[in-house]
């Protein structure tokens, strides 16, 4: 008989659904059916079935070749290449549990690494932002219960975050928010007219790069002062308007994403973005959020904030204490100036999602990916060794883009032979740990790593 | 925990459980406990000329969580000021990297706990649906023993029993929400005040109705002792009141205290409070304003000393540079329109907020030396120092490394004055305060009630913690101070508590010579009612996650068995 | 035709036919299909004598890429251009970060011209390619 399993989060955008249900087979070893989620979790947890995923390491031959080896081979590899390099850098994490990046930083620590995630490439300036101006920020049950009035500036759910609109920000009926999307006015400001600016009340089709000074005439005119009749393209009027909706709102939610992080003024936008929220916050209640991209890319900020005080380009490389500056221990600055001489992709992929540059600078030294699935990585990789599926075949903390922790439960068995990203790590720590004649530091963790079923709730 | 044998030889002990007051004797330690005797063959561990007390115990520090975490990552700038590198000799045996001052890192905060000689930390604010990050937290934290408050006065449940005087009902769910949170006791910061904050609003006095919820701070607070007694938890409600940080507050203060009146512990863990009042000192001011903001600790300390069944912590301003972080949602943003520095707030849906707000406790600026003085004073008042514990409510007023110069000042009026005497404005710091005027000088013996048998007494953990008698825990700090010649330069004081001597814990040397040798071995504490199943209770809570007003599926809601180590589960059992 | 080149503002961003295809796998045919599109305002195609749904090559200041060329799914004014996030924008996207890590994958400039004959490499082409390891599609 196969079982339906609910409450199963989903491991792809960061809107981490945790309302799922998937149908496996009998054995545990197969999805069959998957229900609520959006087309691309669906695939996401369709694609985990693919007969095709790799089972054992591959180590790239002479000829250019890979070839499958054991695990312990691999293991004896990665600790080895990151013992012997000067500063080796490991990226990703878009697609990895809590347990694999605590156990990530001891092997970083060990080896002198910067460790760094996805976020250098995508919610990086907001970090950047923050340090500066602080987040006042939400659950997204906030956004759900109360926020009357919407704002997504430079993101855009529809496609990066299929279900946001209908779980949290426009759809909805909350508690405070009984008629969902008829109580919400929506506001969306982006340079093309995507499919959420289409939902929108109102749609401000701004010159693109050019959000810092829409953000500042906003703060303006919420102060009471004049602004020239054009700004970034959109009219004096406009933004008057637009201020005054979410001034009168009871509670005032903004979204943003990457259409401000990845362009002309980078943090300065989100910290526009966040006085903003602030200055609103004088008149009405305010919050603003990132739209993180992946289901857990909020995790290693969280998991690396408590272990060295940063979330992001982390250079422990000198031994006595971590350091972070992004732009000097950034992952694509430090490939652009070939600072680092060893490079290891876990559970992302450098190859396919930085620019080609950094990805050739990077390959003039060893190249270890760790993934479940082939990608671009793992294809111009020394090395490649699959790990399982986190939220598919290895439960773990997630954190949501609101930073809400959410525990994944696997829904079918491993792969036979196959760790997971937190198993790998504390091989390869060990693994160092005995070429370097020291004693493991475990604290609590390994000892008490099991994975009970989630006992009944009530 | 270490088997084998192990006796610390000759120290002058300070024990108050035992009423024992510097007398020269050993301490015999088996198998993580401190017994009677111990054969020959233990290891002998020399204390002569030192004194001696049990493992400290921190009844209210922000050390884990998302709060703390979200200061710490907003603070890139709090790790250049931590002063202290990981030494040539930790990186070499492997030690995690440590970083941070005001909101270290959980590495840091297991080993500078350890290297003080504290063995318990309570987390003072634990929100429930972010339980699972707390432990997370908790679970990286080497060697301390931590618990965790969940946060309970802004909660919809709560209020809404609590308006139809549902005492039975608030009960159900605590007891319900302590077990899915693996947490310790009922934690209330800004009753209501929190809750009206999700709309931008707040509760300054006892009488302010919280918006939609019709019902006071008053009505909150009283309800959940009533909850909390009729469970018989190990702990009291732990309050952090309403109106906090404002001139002319203890009023207000004096008020909240009043609703304990008439309340009697009910319990089997020889807790004799109904409620802990938190960072007495951010509560006892007066003053309309900021000129005239000054130091009423006495008139507080008055009523507290009045009345048995109250327990409070200081909450010392320590003159640093912090990071104000708390579930105080509203005064956080207060606090930002007051110093304009960054502000992050975290409003958590049905159940609480945050708040983080960088500080800088300026010795030049008068209110904060009247804040500095206030907390002394509140010591210095008090008459039973078993009720009366050192905190600097980690990190808001301080961070946790300073309890040694919080005991330096305390024990030495010479520091005290030393540091009166280099403040800008010391002569209108002292016109609104008591402190100059005040003579006394706690002992040591003073000292290890407010840190040991006190605070684990107030959280019902008095059997195990805060005491060297035999049957408890063999958590031993030794301390390099002449019990019969203390040092005439207070500083010394404040060096030797800083990096004990020598901490043992569970039976097991953690520290030497103010180094971490070892990771020991951390528990978990936590407390779990047994009561018959509350059916409306339950369907309740069911019904908010089904329809939808938290966002997550009740089934990942519950923190799960494996993130938290070690587990040290206290059984609470009520009858039907 | 003319063979101009058109000057525009390059974006790459996030599509859901990009998501969803990506996670069937980077080789699957549907990530190729969903990711080697540059979208364009109709009246910037005619200004560069370009047909919509056919081949194009994009310049940027680092690199160049042959994508096909077709009308917006989401509205694009003149001026701007679009190729969805994935392994062929990135063939272009300028690694320049602003000192803040994150590289400039919004607003570059970059020329647009007409390239009908000439072929869409696949991602492991282009990726292996630029890293000296492509030996035709076999690993
Ligand atoms: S919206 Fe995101 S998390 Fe939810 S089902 Fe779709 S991909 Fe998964
Ligand atoms: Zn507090
Ligand atoms: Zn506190």
């Amino acid at each position: 008989m196969p079982k339906l399993i609910k409450g199963v989060g989903c491991p792809y955008c960061g809107s981490s659904c945790d309302d799922i249900e998937v149908l496996v087979s009998d054995d545990e070893t197969k999805i069959l059916e998957v229900h609520n989620a959006c087309i691309i979790g669906t695939n996401l947890f369709h694609h985990a079935n693919d007969p095709t995923r790799p089972r054992l390491p591959r180590r790239r031959q002479p000829d250019g070749s890979m070839k499958e080896i054991p695990y312990d081979e691999a293991i004896d590899y990665m600790a080895k290449t990151m013992l012997a390099a000067k500063k080796p850098l490991v990226y990703g994490f878009g697609s990895t549990n809590c347990e694999g990046m605590s156990a990530v930083a001891r092997i970083a620590e060990k080896s002198g690494a910067v460790l760094d995630n996805c976020a250098t490439i995508c919610h990086g300036p907001s970090f950047l932002a923050i340090f500066d101006n602080g987040y006042p920020s939400c659950t997204l049950g906030e956004a759900k219960n109360r926020a009357d009035v919407v704002v997504f500036w430079g993101c855009n759910p529809m496609h990066a975050h299929p279900r946001h609109t209908s779980r949290y920000s426009i759809f909805p009926r909350g508690y405070f928010t009984q008629k969902g999307q008829m109580q919400r006015t929506v506001l969306c400001v982006d340079p093309r007219e995507t499919d959420t600016a289409k939902l929108a009340d109102h749609h401000l089709m701004l010159d693109q790069g050019h959000d810092y000074e829409l953000f500042d005439a906003f703060r303006t005119v919420l102060r009471g002062f004049e602004i020239p009749d054009v700004v970034a393209g959109i009219p004096k009027e406009t933004i008057k308007k637009s201020v005054e909706i979410m001034k009168n709102a009871k509670f005032c939610m903004i979204f943003f994403g990457m259409g401000c992080t990845h362009t002309d003024g980078r943090n300065h936008n989100i910290d526009a973005a966040i006085s903003l929220t602030r200055d609103l916050n004088t008149h009405t209640k305010a919050s603003i959020m990132a739209m993180r991209g992946h289901y857990n890319i909020a995790g290693p900020g969280q998991v690396w904030a408590w272990q060295f005080g940063f979330p992001y380009c982390i250079d422990l490389s000198k031994g006595t204490h971590a350091h972070m500056n992004p732009g000097e221990t950034s992952s694509v600055d430090l490939a652009m100036r070939d600072e680092v001489d060893c490079f290891v992709n876990v559970g992302a992929d450098a190859g396919a999602h930085f620019p080609i540059q950094p990805v050739q600078h990077l390959k003039k030294h060893p190249f270890i990916t760790v993934d479940p699935n082939f990608n671009m990585a793992s294809e111009i990789s020394d090395l490649h060794i699959p790990v399982r599926i986190a939220g598919v075949d290895e439960p773990g903390v997630v954190y949501r883009m609101d930073n809400v922790p959410i525990q994944f439960r696997a829904v079918i068995k491993g792969l036979p032979g196959v760790p997971s990203d937190e198993e790998l790590f504390n091989k390869v720590y060990e693994r160092m740990c005995e070429l370097t004649k020291t004693e493991p530091i475990w604290l609590a963790a390994k000892e008490d790593r099991r994975y009970p079923e989630s006992e009944a709730v009530i | 925990m270490a088997s084998g044998e192990m006796i610390v030889k000759g120290g002058f002990i300070i024990d108050p459980t035992r009423k024992i007051d510097g007398d020269v004797g050993d301490v015999a330690i088996k198998d993580g406990k401190i017994v009677d005797k111990v054969s020959s063959s233990a290891k002998v561990i020399d204390a002569k000329g030192k004194i001696v007390m049990a493992g400290a115990v921190d009844v209210h520090s922000h050390v884990a969580g998302p709060k703390v975490n979200a200061g710490r990552l907003m603070r890139p700038e709090d790790k250049f000021i931590s002063g202290v590198f990981r030494s040539g000799m930790a990186q070499k045996n492997g030690y995690r990297m440590e970083s941070g001052f005001s909101i270290p890192s959980v590495f840091k905060t297991g080993y500078d706990y350890a290297r003080m000689g504290y063995t318990f930390v309570m987390e003072a604010a634990m929100p429930p649906l972010l339980a699972p990050h707390t432990h997370e937290e908790i679970h990286d934290t080497p060697i301390i023993d931590e618990a965790a408050l969940p946060v309970f006065a802004n909660n919809w449940f709560v209020m809404e029993y609590l308006r139809k005087g549902e005492v039975e009902n608030t009960a159900s769910y605590i007891a319900w929400l302590l077990k899915a949170t693996k947490g310790y006791g009922v934690k209330l910061v800004n009753p209501g005040g929190t809750a009206a904050w999700a709309w931008g609003l707040n509760c300054l006095s006892l009488n302010d109705p919280v918006p939609y919820f019709e019902i006071t701070p008053a009505e909150i607070i009283k309800g959940l002792i009533e909850a909390n007694e009729y469970l018989g938890l190990p702990h009291s409600v732990h309050l952090h009141q309403n109106n906090l940080g404002n001139p002319g507050n203890y009023p207000d203060t004096i008020a909240a205290l009043k609703i304990a009146e008439g309340f009697k512990a009910r319990n089997k863990f020889g807790r004799e409070q109904v409620m802990h009042s938190t960072h007495l000192q951010f509560h006892s001011y007066g003053g309309e304003g900021w000129k005239d903001f000054c130091s009423k600790a006495k008139e507080v300390m008055d009523y507290v000393n009045k009345q048995k069944n109250i327990t409070i912590d200081l909450g010392c301003v320590t003159l640093d540079e912090t990071t104000t972080m708390t579930a105080d949602g509203p005064f956080e943003h207060h606090l930002h329109s007051l110093n304009h520095l960054k502000w992050t707030n975290v409003d958590v849906e049905m159940e609480t907020a945050a708040g983080i707000v960088p500080y800088i406790y300026d010795k030049n600026v008068t209110p904060n030396a009247v804040q500095w003085a206030t907390g002394l004073e509140l010591a210095l008042f008090a008459k039973d120092m078993n009720r009366t514990f050192i905190t600097t409510d980690h990190p808001n007023a301080g961070p946790f490394t300073r309890y040694p110069r919080v005991i330096k000042w305390l024990m030495s009026k010479k520091a005290r004055e030393a540091t009166i005497a280099t403040m800008k404005n010391s002569d209108k710091m002292i016109g609104l305060t008591n402190i100059h005027t005040m003579d006394r000088e706690l002992t040591l013996f003073e000292i290890a009630q407010m840190t040991r048998s006190g605070p684990a007494k107030c959280l019902g953990l008095g059997n195990v913690y805060g005491g060297l008698a035999p049957g408890m825990n063999a958590d031993v700090g030794i301390f390099d101070l002449n019990y019969k010649n203390l040092p005439s330069d207070a500083e010394k004081i404040e060096t030797a508590f800083q990096r004990a001597a020598c901490f043992i814990k569970g039976g097991e040397v953690i520290v030497r010579d103010g180094e971490v040798v070892s990771h020991g071995h951390k528990k978990t504490v936590w407390v779990k009612v047994k009561m018959p199943e509350n059916p409306q209770v339950t369907r309740d809570v069911s019904q908010a996650f089904t329809q939808g007003t938290y966002t997550v599926d009740i089934r990942n809601y519950p923190v799960r068995e494996y993130l938290a180590p070690h587990q040290s589960v206290i059984d609470v059992n009520v009858e039907a | 035709m003319n063979m101009a080149k058109i000057h525009l503002n390059m974006i790459t961003q996030r599509s859901i036919e990009e998501g969803a295809a990506m996670e069937q796998g980077k080789t699957n045919p549907n990530y190729f299909i969903a990711c080697t599109v540059c979208e364009m305002n109709p009246e910037d195609m005619k200004k560069a004598g370009i047909w919509k749904n056919t081949n194009v090559k994009v310049t940027s200041e680092c690199g160049t890429v042959i994508v096909k060329a077709i009308e917006p799914t989401q509205y694009c004014p003149p001026g701007l251009a679009h190729i969805r996030q994935g392994v062929w924008a990135n063939q272009v996207v300028p690694p320049r970060t602003q000192s803040t890590g994150t590289p400039q994958y919004s607003g570059f400039p970059v020329t647009i011209e007409s390239a009908p004959s000439e072929r869409i490499k696949t991602a492991l082409e282009l990726v292996q390619g630029a890293v000296g390891l492509w030996q035709g599609g076999k690993i």
